[in-house]
């Protein structure tokens, strides 16, 4: 049989173009024998052109319109023979009503981007300064989507059983001090996979990797001058392409295959690739914003809109996506089954993931379908969804996202307990409890993996600056310090910012260990801001999203100067993969379910069984029980000590063995930690004395 | 645009050299010829040291070849890689497929049928 088609042939010539009519799914450019298929949806459009440019030209090759007889429903389909796919950009051109009134913004002078586009040019080096006058800035491009995967496949890391490494592409190696090859690229990071081995963390979450153009932010910095940079990316312009400007190969077009190079050794090297998604908005802003896309192919379906025509603004940054649209609601499956599928990527973590949940007029629905169709979608069944349950628009559902179990959010409210109980608030122990435990107040039936748990996040103050700063110190951003959050539970020790002072740097330093040490032994996922086991300072400044430079890159020196930081949570780290009973699926809730002798979790204070459940208590202790990756019966006290006095700890008797100490953050090092597996036996079996401020970690194993 | 490719054999060793851009508009002519000394006696070893540029297109040609010298049981070794294409082919992960050599003239009596 012959490995032609019989629609293989163009059937008519449109200014020297071969075309035919083409096939509306899917949607975008996609290969097809001998040419392309393009397919874009616009329901107000009256008429559309295909436009075509060579690759880097000002002015376009040549327009296509399409014919009338190449719409079927609302979408131009069309296939054009004898294209250089290398040296092609390509965009539409869709004419219709303006009448915001009624939802329409249709701008026929504009050339719109496919939403749908593989790749996209006009960015592809980081920070070059764009030609602002040149017409079609972010350009779409046809990509060869092939790739030599060998073997792989996502990883399946049961998603209790993982520890989050949330870091930002160019950030994570663009000082210079990284020492690889490509700074502040894919290609970097990939060199920097032996570090995160050594770290021990088995998945990484990645801030926004979908193209968004690092200059569109407009301010400067006061001090210097420099004009800032949108340096997170929470601005999509591309949901299918990734971004060609952190890729070291993007002035080539090899964006997607840098990336996927990265994927697979991350997956070789046991971690799994997390992104951060957006979307929420996109970068085409409100009514004063540019037309890129959507706003001029279809503004009414993919924005909420006010029965004026105006844009809803439950994100904050002008424009609110119509995620529950079913038109809108395909577009996001599509792109997640894309990265999915073409990517490999192991899950995502949805920003301001609330307003996925509202409905076209913005109110909240109690059966959002777009989060239930993702929950159970054959090609994403397998991939971690991760909600940031609020929004900016006022709605805060952390402990009620819908999840249809599948669904696990960042636990914001670990986040603030942990905090004000570290820097000695009062009436914090209750909640504390319930945070270590998985918080089965909030996801009770859905079982810890429904928990991330975190301290620090890319948004607010990094470890370091939580225990320097009292206040946020956000003058650089250009907004006179009115940017980021205020309410950050923090506390300087003694001093603001940086210091000489010895004692407070101790404590800095102690802070950090029982920050680190309460994260990595409570129940939950637990999730590392990249740069915090090494002590990275961003000066105070809690919403770096501008900066693109020291204050934001990781500091490459800090692996040496702060080593007693990294091996502490390297060690953490380990400790958690030895120990199942602190990742268990289910939350414990105080039976013996594995026969030890003992219940899976149970409260103490300074006496055993005696906890202080009073506002005034800030000394905790916690013993999990059960047993082993081998079987054997296995214990983990974890004591926690925010008083700045020290006491002495009764400990509760085991039910075989003694007690071991791993980790005593009031310890002089190497005294703070031991490594996993060589814990010494405590000096006295049943007591212990636990420093001010501090952590203290003992195990117990059958021997 | 154009591209040529010549061959010789010396010691059981096929020795293409390259010459001009590979592109997408020059990368299916010189797979074709590339192909077709697979076939001969021995490896295949291709020098490009006379290519001034490849693109995205001409190194996906070169991933092909390497598949299609897998399945013939056979193995292809590249030399004379500039430093540019050699670390585009690092950064994507392509070079990690081939065997690559510096010193093409100690290759040629190197490489062993």
């Amino acid at each position: 049989m012959t490995a032609e088609r019989i629609d293989d042939f163009p059937t008519r010539q449109i200014d020297g173009y071969r075309v035919r009519q083409g096939r509306p799914f899917p949607h975008g450019a996609t290969l097809v024998p001998g040419g392309v298929n393009f397919s874009v949806f616009s329901d107000g459009a009256t008429s559309m052109a295909l436009v075509l440019f060579d690759r880097g030209a000002d002015e376009p090759a040549t327009e296509l319109p399409f014919p009338p007889e190449y719409r079927i429903g609302s979408v131009f389909t069309m296939t054009v023979f004898g294209l250089d796919l290398e040296n092609l950009e390509y965009g539409f051109r869709a004419d219709g009503p303006f009448d915001p009134a009624r939802g329409y913004r249709f701008d026929a002078r504009a050339i719109l981007a496919d939403p749908y586009a593989l790749l996209l040019s006009g960015r592809d080096t980081w920070g070059v300064m764009p030609d602002w006058t040149r017409p079609y800035q972010y350009r779409a491009m046809i990509a060869p989507g092939d790739f030599d995967w060998e073997e792989d496949a996502p990883l399946r890391t049961p998603t209790e059983g993982l520890v989050i490494y949330e870091t930002h592409v160019r950030g994570f190696t663009r000082h210079p001090s990284s020492g690889v090859s490509a700074p502040g690229t894919y290609a970097g990071l990939r060199e920097k996979i032996p570090y995160l081995r050594e770290l021990g963390v088995n998945c990484v979450e990645l801030m926004p990797i979908f193209e968004f153009d690092e200059f569109d932010n407009s301010r400067v910095n006061p001090d210097t001058g420099e004009r800032l940079h949108n340096y997170w990316g929470y601005n999509t312009v591309g949901f299918f392409a990734p971004k060609a400007g952190y890729a070291a190969t993007g002035p080539y077009g090899m964006q997607a295959d840098e990336f996927k190079a990265l994927v697979k050794d991350l997956h070789r090297a046991g971690i799994e690739v997390l992104l951060d998604v957006v979307f929420n908005h996109t970068a085409e802003g409100n009514e004063y914003g540019p037309t890129i896309s959507f706003k001029g192919l279809d503004n009414a379906t993919y924005y909420m809109l006010t029965p004026e025509g105006y844009y809803y603004n439950f994100s904050g940054t002008g424009n609110t996506v119509n995620c529950n649209h079913p038109v809108v609601r395909d577009f996001v499956l599509t792109c997640l089954r894309h990265w999915v599928a073409e990517y490999h990527v192991d899950g995502f973590r949805f920003d301001l993931a609330a307003i996925l949940d509202r409905g076209p007029d913005g109110s909240p629905l109690p059966n959002p379908p777009l989060l239930e169709q993702l929950a159970y979608d054959p090609i994403l069944r397998h991939s971690k969804l991760i909600a940031e349950a609020w929004d900016a628009g006022g709605l805060y559902q952390v402990g009620h996202f819908p999840n249809y179990g599948r669904w696990s959010e960042w636990n914001g409210k670990y986040r603030d307990v942990l905090r004000r109980f570290i820097k000695g608030d009062e009436g914090t122990v209750g909640e504390l409890a319930a945070r270590i435990a998985g918080s089965p107040d909030l996801y009770g039936g859905r079982g810890p993996a429904a928990s991330v748990n975190f301290v620090t996040a890319h948004d607010g103050f990094t470890l370091n600056d939580l225990v320097s700063y009292n206040d946020k110190h956000n003058e650089a951003n250009g907004e006179g310090n009115g940017d980021g959050a205020n309410d950050n539970n923090s506390w300087n020790c003694g001093a603001e910012g940086l210091t000489s002072d010895p004692e407070i740097g101790a404590l800095r330093m102690r802070q950090m260990k029982n920050a680190l040490a309460i994260l990595l032994t409570s129940q939950g996922v637990p999730m590392l801001l990249a740069g915090d086991e090494v002590g990275r300072t961003q000066l105070g400044n809690n919403n770096t999203y501008c900066q693109d430079n020291e204050l934001s890159w990781f500091d490459w020196t800090l692996v040496e100067s702060n080593a007693e930081l990294l091996r502490f949570t390297q060690r953490l780290i380990g400790f958690r993969r030895d120990h199942p009973i602190l990742r268990e699926a289910r939350h414990p809730i105080g039976v013996d379910f594995s026969e030890v002798g003992l219940p899976d979790v149970s409260w103490h204070g300074v006496r055993p069984w005696e906890p202080d459940w009073s506002p005034g208590s800030r000394l905790l202790a916690v013993m999990r029980c059960g047993r082993n990756a081998a079987g054997e019966k296995d214990h983990v006290y974890v004591a926690m000590n925010s008083h700045w006095e020290g006491h002495d700890l009764e400990l509760p008797e085991l039910s075989g063995g003694v007690w071991r100490i791993f980790a005593d953050t009031g310890a002089a090092t190497p005294s703070d930690i031991y490594e996993p597996g060589t814990e010494p036996v405590l000096a006295h079996p049943r007591r212990h004395h636990i420093a001010p401020r501090s952590v203290v970690i003992l195990t117990g194993s059958h021997d | 645009m154009t591209v040529n490719v010549t061959a010789h054999t010396s010691g059981g060793v096929t020795t293409a050299r390259i010459e001009g851009e590979i592109t997408s508009t020059t990368a299916s002519g010189v797979q074709e010829r590339l192909l077709s000394l697979l076939g001969g006696a021995g490896r295949l070893l291709i020098d490009f040291s006379g290519v001034s540029y490849i693109s995205s297109a001409g190194l996906r040609m070169l991933l092909i070849l390497y598949r299609r010298a897998e399945q013939a049981g056979t193995g292809i070794a590249l030399g004379g890689l500039s430093n540019e294409v050699q670390f585009v082919m690092s950064a994507t992960g392509f070079l990690g497929f081939f065997e690559i050599t510096d010193d093409l003239e100690s290759e040629t009596g190197r490489v062993r049928p």
